[in-house]
């Protein structure tokens, strides 16, 4: 079976679980195989609504000593649920858990490992799976065969739209023995308020030509207006115009959303890297010759503190006739 | 204490991007490489400053061939006592990991310092890989590291915030932004450098699972559509009807 892992930290099912179990589902279709998802730790509200997604079945593992990460204690527990249910393909997301786990489940499990891919390009009749993955920071792609028995692969963030258009299931309580925890957690610090930034869908994003980080109010009102997150290029976090976790890019955070606004940023390569993925790109810059319009889809040329403030007013005139 | 840091080496971040004619491998000619950035602006430097509030070694562990030496180097300018390279090419996460885990077994490391991943192939593999192959604890993409006896405290970077966590050494930690500020190496590290040891050792071999079948590059994007900066409603209709992104 294609068995996916349904994260859920600080017990919430987040979206990656949901494109995850969405992903799990396509991908057991095209393997003949039936897909589960397994939960780890309790939960708000009903894991067994990950059915709607395209889980057949829903096992959880409810114990204390799941409630936060220790990559030891959920890493044997994952392995130990894999091996009993005779998972082939274990999925998960590329997340900030993914990528604590996806690892060490490799190793334990004897399997092919490919991380952050976006698609699956083929299935092949000798049990092997072709799949593709964003490399160099967006700028390719490459398509990479995992040839063991047992294969583990974490799907990038908004790679796949969740799709309900199952029932919900019941969930089956997996009796599982949980080792002790190493890592205690000592406190969480999230910022409230907007979605995570790899999450978003739309994102405004500004740079240098801000020139003052006291102009920052018109990014937040147009982000507002859209329901977006904001982002900044990597000059902008330096000065400390923006706090560190904003700042995307090569060196920053890679994201890819559906609408990427770019304000007042030049384009450079470094820049693209982490958001030329994105599926569509807005570029305000008042300097036509900006690198960055070579990348976008729509491209504004003028002065971002007129049209800026004239965009939000466009997008609260357009939801108000919604 | 004794600190490893696991560097890489990736094409410099402006490298142009392009394959050799079948499709199978990075085409690197004319390329000028670099250390990964997550590897010797945080890695590295967290490693050298907790070495010198606590004394100690760090040593520089690369899996590469010979041509990597100038980054080695490189490493230890910046501070790294000594260093290690295991003569082969990196093929694999799984491969490199092996390595790691293998000369990491026997040398009793308090702290193994990777970065949060490499900026070429992005595999964010790596590290996990090395604690689960040693029995360790792992800590993903941390901001920030301190010791306190034989406990680490670390923030690591979550979605949308970040987590403070203790754990006991010997610990697996991967570097992300913001555990340290980049050091650039001074003339006296640069010739100290060239007097510190550097150990070449063989691989050990490792059975593969994983290979690449080709890459590709995007196709070239249909090019820019411009709207006049006074109709920002036109705008909005295409994003709506148009990308029906909004
Ligand atoms: C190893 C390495 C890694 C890097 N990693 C990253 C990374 O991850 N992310 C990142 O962002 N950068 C990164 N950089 C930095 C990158 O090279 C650029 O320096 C940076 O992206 C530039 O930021 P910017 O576009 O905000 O500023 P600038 O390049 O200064 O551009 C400002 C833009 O604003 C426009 N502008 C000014 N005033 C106005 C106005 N009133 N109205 C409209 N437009 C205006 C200008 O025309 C210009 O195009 C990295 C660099 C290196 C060497
Ligand atoms: N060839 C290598 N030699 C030593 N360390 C490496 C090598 N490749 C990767 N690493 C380490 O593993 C980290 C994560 O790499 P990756 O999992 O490939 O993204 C890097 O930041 C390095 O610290």
């Amino acid at each position: 079976m294609v068995l996916v892992y349904a994260e859920s930290p600080r017990g919430q099912i987040r979206k990656a679980a949901f494109e995850a179990v969405s992903f799990g589902r396509k991908l057991a279709e095209q393997l003949q195989m039936p897909c589960a998802a397994i939960v780890l730790g309790s939960v708000q509200g009903d894991a067994g609504e990950l059915g709607r997604y395209g889980a057949s079945r829903v096992f959880q593992v409810v114990h204390e000593g799941l409630h936060s990460l220790d990559s030891q204690v959920f890493t044997a527990v994952l392995a130990e649920a894999a091996q009993r249910l005779e998972a082939s393909v274990l999925v998960l997301s590329h997340t900030s858990t993914g990528k604590t786990l996806a690892g060490r489940l490799a190793v334990r499990l004897k399997a092919g490992l490919v991380s952050g891919i976006n698609g699956i390009a083929s299935v092949g009749n000798d049990g092997s799976l072709q799949v593709l993955k964003p490399v160099f920071s967006g700028k390719a792609t490459a398509e990479y065969s995992i040839s063991s028995p047992v294969k583990v692969i974490s799907l990038m963030g908004n790679a796949v739209r969740p799709e309900a258009s199952g029932q919900p299931v019941p969930v089956e309580k997996l009796e599982i023995a949980v080792p002790a925890a190493r890592v205690r957690v000592r406190e969480v610090r999230t910022i409230e308020g907007r979605v995570p930034l790899p999450e978003a869908e739309i994102v405004v994003s500004a740079g240098r030509g801000m020139k003052d980080p006291s102009n920052w109010g018109i990014i937040e009102e147009l982000a507002n207006a859209l329901g977006a997150t904001t982002a900044c290029s990597r000059p902008v976090a330096d000065s400390h115009w923006r706090p560190h976790h904003e700042h995307v890019g090569q060196t920053g955070i890679s994201i890819r959303p559906n609408l990427y606004i770019a304000v007042g940023i030049s384009g450079a390569i470094q820049h693209l890297a982490g958001v030329n993925n994105s599926k569509v790109i807005v570029v305000i810059n008042k300097d036509p010759e900006a690198p960055f319009f070579k990348a976008a889809d729509y491209g504004v040329v003028g002065d971002l503190f007129e049209v800026v403030p004239r965009l939000t007013e466009a997008v609260r005139r357009f939801k108000a006739a919604q | 204490m004794k600190f490893l840091v696991c560097i890489s080496q990736t094409p410099d971040t402006t490298a142009r991007v392009a394959f050799t004619p079948d499709g199978k491998a990075y085409d690197s000619t004319g390329v000028t490489f670099i250390m990964n950035p997550y590897d010797e602006w945080y890695a590295l430097v967290r490693a050298c400053e907790l070495r010198e509030a606590l004394g100690g070694t760090v040593v520089a562990f690369h899996v590469g061939p010979a041509a990597n030496e100038t980054t080695i180097r490189k490493a230890l300018a910046i501070g790294a006592d000594e260093a290690v390279r295991v003569d082969a090419e990196p093929t694999s996460a799984a491969f490199t990991a092996r390595q790691i885990a293998e000369y990491a077994r026997s040398e009793n490391f308090d702290l193994i310092f990777l970065g949060k991943e490499t900026i070429d192939y992005n595999g964010a593999e790596v590290g996990a890989m090395v604690a689960e192959h040693l029995d360790l604890p792992y800590i993903a993409l941390a901001s920030k590291l301190d010791v306190e006896g034989s406990t680490a405290i670390v923030e690591r970077d979550i979605e949308g915030g970040v987590e403070v966590v203790e754990v006991p050494l010997p610990l697996v930690v991967s570097a992300a932004k913001g555990m340290a500020e980049q050091r650039i190496p001074n003339m006296r590290g640069i010739m100290l450098a060239r007097t510190k040891p550097l150990k070449v050792i063989p691989p050990v071999p490792v059975e593969e699972f994983v290979s690449v079948v080709k890459f590709t590059l995007p196709p070239p994007k249909a090019g820019v559509k411009l709207i006049d900066p006074e109709n920002m409603d036109e705008l909005v209709r295409l994003l709506h009807e148009e990308a029906k992104v909004i």
